[in-house]
Formats: C-alpha cells, structure tokens, sequence
C-alpha cells in the first residue's frame, strides 16, 4: 500500500505489463506492416474497413481514460442518474454524426479528413478553420491521455508521474508510427476486447464483493432525495444538459470520428457507429456504476480526489490480479484513443494543410507520408512536455469548445444547402466566436437589453441543436419544425434565466449567432454550388492520376438534398 | 423487490458489454474470411 491506501505494484511488475502491453500491440502491427506503406492507407486504410473492425476501432477510439473516471465521478455526485448522464449523451455524439456521416461520404468518397471536402466546398480559409479546430482537439486529447497514463502508474508503482507520461507517448508512437490509421485500428480492436473483457469481470466483481446488491440497497440512506432519484433535475441541468449541448459540435470536431467515417465500408456506416454507439455506452455507465457503488457503502474518494474513486474500490475490494487488470484497463483506454489522435494529426497535416495548401494539388505521396511520421513524432513530444508538465489548458478547453459549436451549423448546412458560400462560413464562425467570447468571459454585462439579445441568441441556437439533430435522422421538415419549436419555447421560458448559466449561454450563443450569420450572408451573395464537383475535387494521393481527378463517375441522386 | 432492481440495474451493463464483445468477435471473423476472400488487406 502507499501513503494513499492503494495497493502498490513493485517497479519490475509495472515495468513488465507495460512492456507486456506495448511491446504485444507493437509485434501485433508488424502483421500488417509493409516495407512501403500507401500514403491513402495510411491515412484511412482501404475505405473498406468492415463492421467489425469500425465498430471496435469506433469504440475503442471514444473510450478514453477519462470516461471511466469522469462517468464514476458522476456517480458518485449525482448518484442513481449520473452515470447515465455522463454515457449516455457521450454515446449519442457518434449516433447523432452517422446521419450526417453517411451524406460525408457521399459526397466525397475518397476523402481522408472533413477539412478536404470543405476545400471542395469552399476554399481554404473554411477548411483551415476546421483543421486547426480538429489540430486543437486532438493535441488537447493526446496530453489529457498522456497525463492519465502519469497519474496511474505514480499512484499504483513507486516510478514517477513523468516516467509513465514517458512511456505512454513512446509506446504509442512505436506501435503508431510507421503504418498510422491502419494500425491504430487493428490495435484498437485488440484493446478493446481486453477493455470489455476486463469490464465485464470488474463490475460484477466489485458488487459482489462488497456485499451485491442488497448492501447497496441498505446504504441508498446515504443518497440526498435527489441522488436517489433516477429523474434528478440536479443531475440533468448540470451534467446533461451541458453534455447535450455539446453532443454534435465534439463530433463534428473530432477528426477521430471522421476519419473511421471516411475508413469505414460505406454500407456499414450506420451498423458500426450505432454498434459502438451501445457498446460505448455500456462500458462507460457499467464503471460510472462503481462510483454509484462507492456512494452507497459510504466511501470517500481518497484526499478529495474523484479520480481515485474507481482504484480505490478496486483496491478495497479485489485482489492484486484485478487491480493489475484495472491497470491494463486504463493504459488500453488511453492508449487506443492516443494512436487514433496522433493518426487524426497526421492526416490533417498530410491532407489538410501539405496536400489541399503547400503542394496545391501536386502532393508527392511520399514526401507526405513522411510529413505524416513526423507529424507523428512532434505531436508526441508536445503532448508528453504538456503532460509532464501539467500545463492548465482550461482556457483551451474553453476555446476549443467554442470552435467546435461555431462550426457545427456552418459544417452541416455546407454539405446539404448548396447556397452556403466561403465567406458566410468564414465569417459565421469568426462572429460566433467573437459572440461567445463577450458571453462566456462577461465582457459586457449580462443585464437588460445585453442580455435579453444573448438568450436570444442562444435561444436560436438551441433551437439549431434539436433541428439539426432531428433533421439528421427525420428529413429536413421535421428538423425544421422541431428546431423552431424548440427556439420559440427557449425564447419564451429562458429570457431573464439563461443568463445566470454562463457556460449554457454562451455555448449555445455560438451555435445561434454562427447559424443566422451564415444564412444571412449565404442568402444575400446568391451562389448556386454543384455539389458533384466535391467528388471531382478530393481523389486518392497514390494513384497516377492524382488529386482531384474524378476517380469515378458521381452516382445519381447525390444532389437530392439541394 | 429493491434488491433485484438495483442489481439489475447495475449488472445490464456488464451484460451488454458482453454482448456487444461477442457481436464485434463474430463480425471481425467475418471481416477476416471476406478480406481473405477477396484478396485484400483486413485494414
């Protein structure tokens, strides 16, 4: 045990099971190592990955180390509801994308990243927004990854914080490194079939171990009224609702998704992601149960700490081979989601900014995938000094959050309406984020007129939330009326409320004021696109005929949204 | 009553886990006979 209570591991054990761990995922890609990788393949394999592997790779990718974490913290907060309101809306964000995803593909079958088919749609500037979002995202991903993989092995082993940040980004670039998004998806089927595995058998466990179910039932005095409610209104305002809001913007941020979405074989969309969808869900509410747990025995996290709530029950509980299970658990999770972020950097470099900017068009795939490794390895190393040095990123956080709402509306509607031009793009996010600035750091005072005209504003913008959404699975009508009921209903009830939740405020100011400044601008230049040029703008990189030759002909009914 | 409904509660999860493993075994070894069929990379 060390000053914590935890049970510790000597230095050799942990040492072995993460070369254990590392070194098998690392011999498991040289199955599919080649001596010259293709630079498509290694950004999304042969856009013919099937069910099996999407729907494993999907999950495995969504489930980082946070979400065991976070969905028990929610547990242990909100009691009987809060996992659910941590895994489930976590699990809607790649449900609610494949609607969307599906028309992605359509319209640009041989992409690599979103960024590449808002070029075809717009330009640059549009699709530079998008990439440097996506950048953000996944380097803010890689360091939270690299900083739990820290915290784990310095709180089960005598070795240091950095150490295990250390071997973390090391062994998640070997296995990475030289077949990219190819092997990132093969490992990630290996680890998560260890992660349900150990899921499976850890939950259980930890219940009967305590005593099952009936000694839950004896210590629910513990729960407030509302911790014992399943319908907890504390529990939905603020951990739902937030959660809800950001459903489709950390989707459509997340070039993690994209990429499986562009990867996948394009029948098997909707079965992978609605497949990972459930399995996502049940992983992640099933650990946020031991937090639930830990409330009703009475438990208290050790030095205040929610985080050491899950090892502290395991701890308590289980014997040494399942806290050695818990380990492998924990470094699976935030390894799979690391490589899926360092093959998500790469091909945004390699695609977005190399081929789409710098060689414009005449990309030489080999000086690309170069880039790409080494994309690779300048990610690692950032994400490793930010981790070590356990830089506050919250002001990033913040402002990637931001990004990702302003751009949902204009994303969404440039793929369907084919009157959205580069500059209603552009300039709808620029706006949105201005507007959600002066909102979230209160520049201006948030009485009276000021006010009134941000739940306004957000009012619109949670109307465009459940529009797109509805509008995603229920045609265009019933997004239409759902979103503007929605709108008119927020309008009504939350003027003179909305202001006192500045986060909801102003998350949901950026979705509005993006939207009406996007249709305003698009409405006014009068641009009519043809979106069958899309799918003669984004080709493959390897093949002779190069990028942006039309690689086959436009199937008939592609421009049936318009 | 209670005690059967907070154990299920609990256990659904690890239950659904489990299936969902042996839905994505069984679809991978489908992947895998169907990329060998057709001569091509799994990933």
């Amino acid at each position: 045990m060390n000053d914590a209570g935890f049970y510790q591991f000597s230095t050799l054990t942990v040492l072995l099971l993460l070369a254990a761990f590392y070194g098998g995922t690392y011999l498991l890609t040289l199955t599919i190592k080649k001596g010259k990788e293709d630079t498509d393949a290694f950004m999304v394999s042969n856009h013919r990955i099937g069910f099996g592997m999407g729907a494993a790779s999907m999950t495995a990718t969504w489930i980082w180390a946070a979400s065991f974490y976070a969905a028990a913290t929610s547990g242990y907060t909100y009691g009987v509801s809060g996992p659910l309101h941590y895994g489930l809306w976590g699990a809607l964000m790649i449900l609610f994308i494949y609607p969307f995803g599906q028309r992605f593909r359509k319209l640009a079958p041989n992409a690599h990243t979103l960024g590449e088919l808002i070029h075809a749609r717009h330009g640059s500037s549009s699709q530079l927004i998008l990439a440097f979002s996506n950048l953000l995202g996944s380097i803010i991903s890689l360091m939270v990854n690299f900083t739990a993989a820290g915290a784990l092995v310095s709180v089960l082993s005598p070795l240091s914080f950095q150490v295990g940040v250390i071997i973390a980004g090391v062994g998640v670039l070997g296995y990475t490194l030289w077949s990219g998004f190819r092997a990132s998806v093969l490992t990630d089927f290996a680890q998560l079939m260890a992660l349900m595995a150990i899921a499976v058998v850890i939950i259980p466990a930890v219940l009967f171990a305590m005593g099952g179910p009936s000694v839950m039932v004896e210590g629910l005095g513990n729960l407030t009224s509302e911790q014992a409610n399943l319908f907890s209104t504390d529990a939905i305002l603020n951990q739902g609702a937030p959660y809800f809001v950001a459903v489709l913007a950390y989707a459509i941020g997340n070039q993690t998704i994209s990429q499986r979405l562009f990867a996948v074989n394009e029948d098997h969309i909707k079965p992978t992601f609605i497949t990972a969808t459930i399995g996502y869900g049940a992983i992640v509410i099933g650990l946020g149960m031991i937090g639930l747990m830990a409330l009703t025995v009475g438990v208290e996290p050790m030095n205040g700490d929610m985080n050491n709530l899950i090892p502290q029950m395991v701890s308590t509980y289980l014997p040494p081979v399942f806290i050695g299970l818990f380990f492998i658990l924990v470094i699976g999770s935030l390894s799979s989601t690391a490589d899926s972020d360092l093959s998500a950097l790469s091909a945004i470099v390699m695609a977005d900014v190399y081929g789409k900017n710098l060689a414009k068009g005449r990309a030489d795939p080999r000086k690309m995938l170069f880039i790409g490794r080494l994309t690779m390895v300048i990610a690692t190393v950032i994400g490793i000094v930010f981790a070590s040095f356990s830089l506050d990123i919250l002001v990033m956080l913040v402002f990637v959050g931001a990004l990702w709402g302003a751009i949902v509306f204009p994303v969404i509607a440039s793929c369907f309406w084919n009157r959205v031009t580069n500059a209603a793009f552009t300039w709808s996010v620029v706006v949105a984020l201005v507007m959600f600035c002066l909102a979230r750091f209160e520049v201006l005072s948030m009485t009276g007129v000021v006010a009134l005209f941000f739940e306004l504003l957000a009012s619109i913008g949670a109307g465009v939330v459940i529009g797109l959404m509805s509008f995603g699975f229920c045609g265009r009508r019933i997004g239409a009326i759902a979103g503007i009921v929605t709108a008119v209903a927020m309008a009504f009830f939350a003027t003179d409320f909305l202001r006192d939740y500045t986060v909801l405020l102003s998350s949901l100011t950026a979705y509005g004021t993006s939207t009406l400044v996007c249709v305003v601008l698009s409405l006014m230049a009068n641009e009519h696109f043809d979106f069958n040029d899309i799918k003669r703008r984004v080709g493959n990189y390897d093949h002779d005929e190069g990028v942006g030759m039309a690689v086959d002909k436009p199937k008939p009914g592609i421009a049936s949204y318009e | 009553m209670q005690t059967l409904i907070y154990g299920t509660y609990i256990l659904i999860w690890p239950t659904i886990t489990l299936a969902v493993l042996l839905l994505i075994c069984s679809a991978v070894r489908k992947d895998i006979r169907a990329a060998k069929r057709e001569k091509r990379d799994l990933v």
